[in-house]
């Protein structure tokens, strides 16, 4: 498969969740483990561009298909708008929820660039912040759809 | 937790995977977008020798209209059906419905086909199938046949699924009339079982209507089709009164239970509620009123 743009393998048994693959065997530790009742989405990642949770996916149901995670939004030291929105808008407290927002932020400007605040909470609404932080969340994504209309040129950078 | 172990196939075409099945039977699970079944797995409430991997089978998803039907490959995403703009009318439930499955994450890997196999008393594409009418085709290795929907759900997580057979496509009559269709769901908050929700779709026919359908979800041991009440909208002018009886009819259908999404009572109302609202909603939208 292909993870954050790069091909990466392994050899794993068929019961390996996706999470724990790119956890564990890939040490992406930014992919979080919450609930593990498909309930909170710490665990998001995109698979070919679209949000879902990597606990409720087999790593083999993955095969030669492509994964975005939390580490693959910066490029190098630049960090991609929603990464910036989220730093500017304090849109984080624990943290522990953030790489879901944040990579489902990235999905949604990606098909719909200017979103209101109804769009971007309804998207979120399947990630679950326990700091009750959805304010500075929302506005953090209202930033960055923001600045990638100033600069379009930033939403190439933001993910695949 | 994670899920115990079992041998995985995904093979290329569904004539391999009903070779697979034939043999395998009972030994088997059939996982499309595993929404449903990996959480089962993980929980260690299914442990499968073989779950047979189905999601990337071609052409088994999409929708198409075609000998008066509309076609719902068994594969379509929720997302897809969430997306299908030009779902309007009599099939506005559609995107209306997919819209209320559980939540964005899992709308966009998990499909209709699956969830209909999975049977949930409290699965929403039930209780919408239940109202349009629908027909399943399911295919094994020795063929083709067609289950109603009303035949299909018989129970708590059961369906006249055989062991050796595969969904592989829904097909739902289009109405000859204006027809129109709404889905009401109840629950507590994004991602949450329904506490109560109510599909339903009408036909009308000179402004009578010709044919009513309606479905309920999470209010008994499987999705409800109330027969009684779409029998007393058959054939009348939709006023208030005979709207409101066939409202009271659909919640007596109701079994719902006492539990912490509310008590029988409050849900057997929630039905009748909802049963007003939806008609009132998808005959607006017949007479083209509102989208």
């Amino acid at each position: 498969m292909k993870v954050n743009g790069a091909e990466r393998s392994g050899d794993v048994e068929p019961r390996v969740l996706l999470v724990d693959f790119l956890r564990s065997n890939l040490r992406l530790t930014g992919t979080h483990i919450g609930c593990d009742t498909t309930s909170c989405g710490a665990c998001t990642v995109l698979l070919d561009g679209n949000p879902v949770k990597s606990c409720t996916m087999l790593a083999v149901q993955v095969d030669g298909r492509s994964i975005t995670t939390v580490e693959g939004l910066a490029q190098g030291a630049t960090l991609s708008p929603i990464q910036v929105g989220f730093h500017e808008e304090h849109g984080l407290q624990c943290g522990f929820c953030t790489p879901g927002m944040m990579l489902v932020g990235t999905a949604l400007l990606e098909r719909n660039p200017n979103p209101d605040e109804d769009d971007i909470r309804w998207a979120i609404s399947g990630n679950i912040c326990r700091c009750t932080g959805y304010m500075n969340i929302v506005k953090a994504i209202q930033h960055a759809a923001k600045a990638q209309a100033k600069s379009p040129a930033a939403v190439a950078a933001g993910g695949e | 937790m994670f899920p115990a172990a079992f041998d995985y196939r995904a093979p290329a075409t569904l004539g391999d995977a009903l070779a697979i099945l034939d043999q395998q039977g009972d030994d088997a699970k059939v996982m499309a977008g595993g929404q449903s079944l990996i959480p089962l797995l993980r929980l260690r409430f299914a442990q499968p020798a073989l779950v047979l991997d189905i999601g990337r089978l071609p052409s088994m998803s999409g929708v198409s209209r075609h000998d008066g039907q509309l076609r719902i490959g068994a594969l379509t995403r929720h997302v897809d059906l969430e997306r299908s703009d030009d779902l309007t009318g009599g099939f506005a439930i559609l995107p209306e419905a997919a819209h209320w499955v559980a939540d964005p994450l899992v709308r966009n890997q998990g499909t209709a086909g699956g969830s209909i196999c999975h049977a949930d008393p409290a699965g929403d594409w039930g209780a919408v199938m239940l109202a349009l009418g629908a027909d399943f085709v399911v295919r094994s290795a020795s063929g083709e046949r067609v289950i109603h929907a009303a035949d299909f759900f018989q129970g708590p997580f059961t369906t006249a699924l055989k062991a050796n057979e595969i969904l592989t496509e829904i097909r739902i009559p289009i109405p000859s009339g204006p027809a129109g269709s709404a889905y009401n769901k109840l629950e507590r908050k994004v991602g949450d079982f329904a506490t109560v929700a109510v599909a339903v779709q009408v036909e009308l026919n000179g402004g009578k209507v010709s044919r009513a359908g309606i479905g309920l979800t999470s209010v008994g041991p499987s999705n409800v089709k109330a027969t009684a009440a779409e029998k007393a909208l058959a054939g009348l002018e939709p006023t208030d009164a005979v709207i409101a009886d066939a409202a009271r009819l659909a919640a007596a259908a109701a079994e719902p239970k006492d539990d912490v999404r509310g008590s029988a009572e409050f849900k057997k109302d929630i039905v009748r509620v909802f049963v007003q609202r939806g008609l009132k909603t998808a005959l607006a939208r017949a007479k083209g009123v509102g989208a």
